[in-house]
């Protein structure tokens, strides 16, 4: 069985800019309220991930996901024309990797200076 | 569940908007300092204001706890030359950017950032920004100074660039400003400045603006007002589906502090410049590719076999070690490091870049692509310094690039970083991600002109300050920012404290009142905000782009206004976001006209100020070596001459030092 099928505009590009784990997000909207351009709103269902309206507006600051208080919960994403940029080669093996690959490899989990 | 299309087809309806909306509902707020614009100089300025002991109110365009072009971070720091490690003194950083400017920079405002610049970054310290390297993180290192624990970026010799742990300054800021009792509103879209009788020219006692999620109206009574917004940034480029995350403004810079001031009669200066716009968008996410640039100095670029490109002084000497990239090599007293606002440099205060001739070199197959960062050429301290401390903490960094690369795998001690594969001019400036030569040649980017201050920084309008980076004649980036917003707070205070009660005009109110509602009462069928926009930049490009004339000039400003009575005026704002982007759309051309009339003033090219006027093509000739500040006067446009030098005449003192002991305050 299909689902309906609505008329709506084409996705916007990008679409996502940020994404939501809606098993992580308790819906509290610290980062609806740091937003500098308004990239979310509120659900309309209490204690829901908010809903990205205007991703065309979001600068990529990644601000939402310092104010998140539930770690994992949102996850700032680049435009598709980014990820595919973003490339790099293990010097001694000459392997190739990119951001948004399938099988990426171990995160370097060392943390920043400070 | 994240997406708006999500939600729509699973609800099978569409949200309504969130938050209650009361149009035209006036709130009044009566204070003695006003700023508009929270950013990182907005917040100086009424965090500074406040500690005078005066009512302080900011009205901020997003939310000001991360909001404006530095509040993504910072990691390195400009003009602390009075640190206890530097070499340089103000009046060496300052003629170094007047003379390297040719005295297209206000020296003034320089001299006041290169005085007052380690004294802002020490406070910073203070609301729990990180500035040294307390944890020892790098002791040893020659970046460091082991005493007092700072670290320096470009030239380790002369000490005047500190490196700064800034990922978290807007946050630690806002902190400071809610703890110190400053008034913040968020979500304003500033419509106008109210002025003494509503006159133009007259003092500025206010200002109106439009909340943009309950669509409510603020009217703002104000002894003092200090305008701290950003540029233009939507006004020759607007593509936001393949810009907005590649630039380094929001969407937010729309010039609306340049457009209200302008049309209260606050003078300008330099808005005839511009450059070709490396910056604009047409780019790779910042600080997401291999590239040796300010945030990246230093970094090895190997092409696709490993060969090193190799590094060049300030006069195009070749450079052999590492250790000499980041030191002034012979004929140079200091580097001055990028980023602070100029767009020329006498070589003998350059930076090392790689070889100029990289270009020529990859057509001729000596440099094979894609090139890539080799980061594990380089020392363990410079390596971790670049990756873990630099690009961990700059704007639009840490979360974008750091948190994001670490997550993917990305690790600087075994992986070459690829850089942009683009044509081999691209490579001609080492910040190859901003990749100028994809950017449409017609599109401009403004740069080193904006409000014209005194040495109060203070405009010709009575009770308007100014506290900002890009749009203050003389102004720089971050530090600067923050520094020129410090000073801006503290004379608008001063001044506020005897200056007499605000008497907004009612009828510039009333007037203001039904033109900021204009777009809810259109048809719903008329335009969006976003196709105005392309239209604005459309007509930006094509009449006032890299070459101009007379003709061209009149013509894009009769598009301008024409596009203004028609399309803008019946574009329809469906909800109260749309309103205040579309308010924004008028701000957007208010300084397009700014430019094109300053632009009309100037009858010659001018090569600092990258002016080409095909019906005075002569470069630079000698009787136009000025400025030519504009103003409006009773609705009329007014230019005048003013010598480049005069910040050090009268009524001014002769010297930048005596100007500063008698003006600063301090």
């Amino acid at each position: 069985m299909s689902d309906k099928a609505y008329m709506v505009p084409n996705p916007p590009t990008p679409n996502k800019a940020v994404e939501f784990d809606p098993e992580i997000c308790i819906g509290c909207n610290l980062c609806v309220d740091v937003c500098p351009t308004d990239v979310m709103m509120p659900n309309p269902e209490k204690k829901k991930p908010p809903i990205v309206v205007y991703p065309e507006e979001c600068w990529y600051c990644g601000g939402c996901v310092e104010e998140c208080p539930r770690p994992g919960a949102i996850t700032m994403l680049h435009p598709t024309q980014q990820r595919i940029s973003m490339n790099w080669k293990r010097k001694d093996s000459g392997e190739l990797f990119r951001l948004g690959m399938k099988n990426p490899p171990p995160p370097d989990t060392r943390p920043p200076s400070g | 569940m994240s997406t708006w299309h999500e939600y729509v087809q699973k609800a099978g309806k569409v949200p309504e908007w969130p938050y209650p909306v009361n149009y035209g509902k006036v709130n009044e707020v009566v204070t003695d300092v006003l700023i508009i614009g929270g950013g990182v100089a907005g917040l100086q300025a009424a965090i500074n204001a406040k500690k005078k002991g005066v009512k302080v109110a900011v009205a901020e365009r997003g939310h000001a706890k991360r909001s404006g072009a530095g509040g993504a971070g910072v990691d390195h720091w400009h003009g602390a030359v009075t640190n206890p490690c530097s070499r340089v003194t103000p009046q060496m950083y300052t003629d170094a950017c007047y003379d390297s400017m040719q005295g297209y920079t206000g020296g003034h405002v320089r001299y006041i950032i290169t005085k007052e610049g380690w004294d802002t970054l020490q406070e910073c310290e203070q609301m729990g920004i990180q500035i040294r390297d307390v944890n020892d993180e790098f002791k040893g290192a020659v970046f460091r100074d082991d005493e007092t624990k700072l670290m320096f970026a470009y030239d380790y010799r002369s000490r005047h660039v500190i490196r700064v742990w800034g990922y978290d300054i807007k946050p630690k800021l806002y902190a400071e400003a809610k703890r110190v009792g400053v008034d913040i509103y968020n979500r304003m879209m500033p419509t106008c400045l109210l002025t003494e009788g509503g006159k133009q020219g007259g003092r500025v006692v206010g200002a109106t603006a439009v909340n943009t999620r309950t669509g409510e109206f603020y009217v703002f009574r104000s002894r003092a007002t200090v305008i701290a917004t950003g540029g233009a940034g939507r006004l020759y480029d607007f593509a936001p589906e393949v810009t907005a995350s590649s630039s380094m403004g929001t969407m937010n810079a729309a010039g609306v502090g340049e457009a209200i001031a302008w049309n209260a009669g606050a003078e300008f200066v330099c808005m005839e410049g511009s450059g070709p716009a490396r910056l604009a968008g047409y780019a790779y996410a910042p600080y997401s590719m291999a590239n040796a640039h300010n945030t990246y100095h230093g970094t090895p670029i190997v092409d696709a076999d490993g060969k090193e490109v190799p590094w060049v002084d300030g006069f195009n000497r070749p450079i052999k070690t590492v250790q000499e990239r980041f030191q002034p090599s012979e004929g140079q007293d200091f580097m001055l490091g990028e980023g602070i606002g100029i767009s020329r440099y006498l070589e003998r205060y350059r930076n090392n870049l790689l070889t100029s001739d990289l270009p020529e070199r990859i057509r001729k197959g000596e440099f094979k692509l894609p090139l890539y960062a080799d980061l594990t050429r380089l020392s363990e301290a410079e390596r971790r310094c670049i990756w873990s401390m630099m690009v961990g903490n700059e704007g639009k960094t840490r979360i974008p690039i750091y948190d994001t690369m670490s997550r993917a795998g990305f690790d600087p001690d075994k992986d070459l970083f690829q850089a942009p594969v683009t044509a081999p001019q691209g490579y001609d400036h080492p910040n190859f991600w901003s990749t100028g030569v994809n950017t449409p040649p017609s599109l401009r980017m403004l740069g080193g002109g904006g409000f014209l201050v005194d040495w109060n920084l203070r405009t010709n309008l009575e009770g308007l300050y100014i506290g900002a980076g890009g749009n203050l004649f003389g102004g720089g980036c971050h530090g600067e920012s923050h520094t020129t917003g410090r000073y801006a707070g503290r004379h608008a205070a001063e001044y506020a404290k005897t200056a007499p009660e605000p008497a907004a005009d009612r009828n510039q109110i009333e007037a203001e009142k039904a033109r900021a509602y204009n777009a809810t009462k259109q048809s719903k069928d008329g335009n969006g905000w976003k196709e105005i926009n392309v239209a604005i930049a459309r007509i930006m490009r094509d009449y006032c782009g890299e070459c101009k004339n007379e003709q061209t000039l009149n013509l894009g400003l009769r598009l301008l206004s024409e596009l203004q009575t028609t399309e803008l005026e019946s574009a329809y704002a469906s909800n109260p976001h749309e309103l205040g982007r579309l308010l924004e759309c008028h701000s957007v051309i208010t300084v397009g006209e700014l430019i094109m009339k300053t632009a009309v003033g100037r009858k010659a090219s001018n090569s600092i100020l990258g002016f080409n006027r095909l019906d005075y093509p002569q470069m630079d000739p000698p009787e136009w070596n000025k400025l030519l500040p504009i103003k409006q006067v009773d609705g009329k446009v007014e230019v005048r001459d003013l010598p480049l030098d005069f910040h050090l005449k009268a009524p001014y003192a002769a010297s930048y030092e005596e100007n500063y002991q008698k003006y600063s305050g301090a």
